[in-house]
């Protein structure tokens, strides 16, 4: 009746792990006793959980992603203590067991739940209102893309207290993900919580590819497009073409896995190596899928902030798309080591130093983008400087690890740790959290303190160091990574440093809370009000209108006439339209996705724990729901001339306002 | 027009039909994921690829296949591709009735091919040929299994639009792009078929 679940497969016997599961139902009990007390479950559901609007999924993602930086970050500094304390005769407190679920997590987590999240936030928040467009090509889908990533998120989580998380690294290399070693539940929950949460993946890159091909506003040609645009664009054409590829890879895994074939195993004919091409063909495209669009952020902020226009635009461009491309054709540089042979290992050593050649472009890019410009020194300013020496740094140690012999002796030590958060926080995060700062003001209609955020830059500038440079040198005396206990007297220094850096690095992230606090309690005073929907002085659509949009976003669809229009008018003068408003077609929130990601849920669970009734049901409850939703024809209303006409005179008043107050 | 249309369903269905052959969103966003599912094929075809020698003792595919019984599931299959032609003239011509018709024969077709496709597996399964005997035998199972799944989902949604068709939603823009996606989903497991059909069957056996 209940498969393999029993009451021992939860882990009274670990004590962090009862004190995690007591602090989040305490924490979990309060939120849901603060909405109960305020009355506003009936709000929640209406206006969040059913909602369509591409902009309240995207604050939806970035939560999402921000509780999953919790977690991940509370794994990391729990391995970080862990190396400070195990040497020589001490244990640490972490045993083995625990300890390859903590890294495996980790990774999982901070990839799939918060990298991806963050970024397809983003692409929510961001890609339709520079584009002109009034909502994603397929709303409906897009909803159902956050409910199977937000299971996803759940699944993963749930491990921790009813049974236990794979041992066998974040990307589950077999054999050791076969049954014959990790007979557990593991790898399995790894499986379903991934595999579901790529679903949602390929359906927002098949959703924004067709919404920027299809719903740009007119006269905006492919070479008008914002350079964001242009960067979410690529990532969806990334997604699309390597995500099918781990769906097959982990299906292959869980084939070996519930019915004993043999495509990873040691005997029957199985072939390890093909999982380790195939996990990669995703793999490596998947860094640039997270790295691209911060690419785009970094474009847009600096120009923003230099007052001047990006710097070669048509190179931008040209350097994304040859990014795009290269990154299907260096997989192999994650396993050098594997024999493949010298002429292979030479030419995906030659495609990996040749795609920091289109990335060098970008760096100078921006950099004479600031050239001779009026620098604003925001804070997201701060983190795109940050990035730019970090990334600068990681893409060299990146190049050195991409000649085959070198690579030889640095695989799988610290020194690729290093490498890759080095661009992988100094790319990517960065990149994601100068985002949030910049387009804050559009989603909530107030700034974010300034203050607090450079603060937050500052701790995790110098964290990032402090916990990262040790590791290059680690990895250059010879330590390999997820070690759980160590004897060398001269590894010792250097991680006591590193957990110095982790501490640092918390430090921001408590930097980053309180910014979050000071901004909400501080968002009516004048100095932070956001009344003209324009607060940067942006040179993109989105900044053409209110602060936050309407739920149909533009009133009246625009024309382009050319790169950064809205600012080219700024600059003449005109701002108001006069082109008759039209009732607007609109779509209507709906439940099925949060019911639909419910099902997945049940599917996943039961699937994890061998309770194939329950899968059973999960299954047919996704179909059933489906098939309603298609048979569904109340799914759309019109927004009337009165109700825009409202929204847009209390715009101009707010407009009216901010001018009267300078 | 895609520019004003927020919301793609119904938009165009009260469009003012100075445009009669745009492409809705729906069409182009599901030709995307057809080529998404293209490369999940693909990405099949590539693990049999590497495993297809790798028998561990076990059946080759010379030994396994019968090409008079994958003959006619491959007539079968691609004769309903025709009718499925059919049943989208008749859907163009407004004739509900024979798009039912056409409808109802694709399914019956599609319906034959899952049926002999499970039972030469369970055939192959019952003298102990089955997926875990071997990863020639893994792949062999995963890839055209995966195609038969794709066949079976194809078949419960013919079922369902069937159904719809015939409540209110009619032959409406909207149906009429829930057809031409089914159908180029039902087209392009055709052409899958016929890589399987010669790189697994035919290659096998030769």
């Amino acid at each position: 009746m209940l498969g393999k679940l029993s009451l021992s497969a939860i882990p009274f016997d670990v004590p962090i792990l009862v004190g995690t599961f007591l602090g989040v139902v305490v924490i979990g009990l309060a939120v849901l006793g603060a909405v109960t007390y305020f009355g506003k479950w009936g709000y929640l559901w209406r206006e969040w959980l059913t909602t369509v609007d591409h902009k309240r999924l995207a604050v939806m993602y970035i939560i999402l992603a921000i509780v999953m930086l919790f977690r991940g970050f509370a794994d990391a500094i729990m391995m970080r203590t862990q190396l400070a304390l195990a040497y020589a005769g001490n244990p640490g407190y972490l045993p083995p067991h625990h300890y390859d679920q903590v890294f495996s997590a980790h990774g999982t987590i901070m990839i799939f739940f918060m990298a991806m999240a963050f970024m397809t936030g983003l692409l929510n928040l961001v890609v339709p209102l520079q584009i002109g467009a009034r909502d994603v090509a397929f709303p409906f889908l897009n909803s159902l893309s956050f409910y199977m990533t937000l299971v996803g998120a759940l699944l993963i989580n749930i491990s921790l207290f009813i049974g236990e998380f794979a041992q066998c690294g974040w990307l589950v290399y077999p054999p050791l993900s076969e049954m014959q070693f990790s007979p557990g539940v593991g790898v399995d929950y790894y499986i379903w919580a991934v595999q579901i949460s790529g679903v949602g993946t390929l359906l927002t890159g098949v959703n924004f590819f067709t919404t920027i091909v299809k719903m740009r506003a007119p006269g905006m040609g492919w070479m008008q497009m914002p350079v964001f645009t242009w960067t979410a664009f690529c990532t969806t054409v990334l997604i699309m073409a390597s995500f099918p590829v781990l769906t097959v890879t982990l299906a292959l895994l869980s084939l070996d896995r519930y019915l004993g074939m043999h495509f990873f195993t040691n005997d029957a004919g199985g072939n390890v190596m093909l999982y380790l091409s195939m996990i990669w063909t995703w793999g490596h495209p998947e860094v640039y899928i997270l790295v691209i669009p911060a690419f785009g952020v970094f474009s847009e902020v600096t120009s923003t902030f230099s007052r001047k226009p990006l710097f070669g635009y048509n190179t931008m461009v040209y350097a994304t798309c040859s990014i795009m491309v290269l990154s299907f054709v260096v997989w192999v540089h994650h396993f050098f080591t594997m024999g493949a042979g010298a002429n292979v290992n030479t030419f995906f050593g030659i495609m990996t130093m040749v795609i920091a050649v289109p990335t060098g472009v970008k760096i100078f890019n921006w950099l004479f983008t600031m050239y001779k410009g009026r620098v604003e020194f925001t804070a997201p300013m701060y983190w795109t400087i940050g990035f730019m020496i970090t990334f600068s740094i990681g893409g060299m140690t990146g190049v050195m690890m991409a000649m085959p012999a070198a690579d030889w002796i640095l695989h799988n030590s610290l020194f690729l740790i290093a490498h890759f958060h080095n661009v992988i926080i100094g790319g990517v995060y960065f990149g994601y959290i100068a985002g949030m700062g910049f387009w804050f003001p559009k989603a909530f209609g107030f700034k974010l303190n300034e203050a607090w955020g450079k603060r937050a830059f500052w701790c995790w500038f110098v964290g990032f160091y402090l916990a990262f440079v040790p590791l290059y040198v680690l990895g250059l005396e010879g330590m390999t990574r997820r070690m759980n206990h160590y004897d060398n007297p001269d590894w010792r220094p250097w991680l006591l440093i590193a957990e110095a850096g982790a501490i640092v690095i918390a430090l921001g992230i408590v930097c980053q809370l309180t910014q979050l606090y000071v901004s909400i309690r501080d968002r009516n005073l004048p100095e932070n009000l956001d009344l003209t929907g324009d607060p940067w002085g942006g040179r993109t659509l989105e900044w053409s209108i209110s602060s936050p949009p309407p739920a149909y976003n533009f009133a009246v669809i625009p024309d382009i006439h050319g790169l950064d229009t809205f600012h080219t008018e700024k600059q003449l003068g005109r701002r108001a339209h006069n082109k008759p408003l039209a009732p607007i077609h609109m779509p209507k929130n709906t439940a099925a996705g949060a019911i639909i990601g419910a099902f997945s849920f049940i599917l996943g669970f039961g699937a994890v724990w061998y309770i194939w009734w329950m899968a059973g049901l999960g299954l047919i409850g996704i179909a059933v729901t489906m098939i309603m939703r298609s048979a569904n024809r109340d799914v759309d209303y019109y927004v009337p001339v009165s109700e825009i006409e409202h929204n847009e005179e209390v715009y101009s008043r707010r407009i009216a306002a901010a001018q009267a107050a300078e | 027009m895609a520019h004003e249309a927020t919301m793609s369903p119904l938009a165009h269905a009260d469009d003012h039909g100075h445009d009669h052959h745009h492409e809705t969103p729906n069409v182009f966003g599901f030709w995307l994921y057809l080529m998404t599912d293209c490369i999940l094929f693909g990405s099949i075809f590539a693990a049999f690829a590497v495993l297809r020698n790798q028998f561990a003792g076990g059946p080759s595919g010379k030994e396994l296949f019968d090409l008079t019984n994958v003959g006619i599931e491959t007539a079968i299959l691609l004769f309903s591709s025709i009718t499925y032609g059919f049943a989208s003239l008749s859907a163009l011509a407004k004739n509900k009735t024979m798009v039912l018709v056409w409808l109802a024969i694709t399914f019956v077709l599609g319906l034959s091919f899952v049926g002999l496709e499970v039972s030469e597996f369970s055939h192959m399964i019952a003298e102990g040929n089955g997926p875990d005997r071997s990863a020639f035998l893994s792949a062999f199972f995963t890839l055209v299994g995966t195609h038969g799944l794709h066949v079976t989902c194809g078949l419960i949604w013919m079922a369902v639009l069937m159904v719809q068709m015939m409540g209110p939603q009619d032959l409406s823009q909207r149906m009429m792009d829930k057809l031409t996606c089914l159908s180029l989903f039902w087209h392009f497991l055709d052409i899958v078929w016929i890589c399987v059909f010669s790189f697994v069957y035919l290659a096998g056996v030769m």
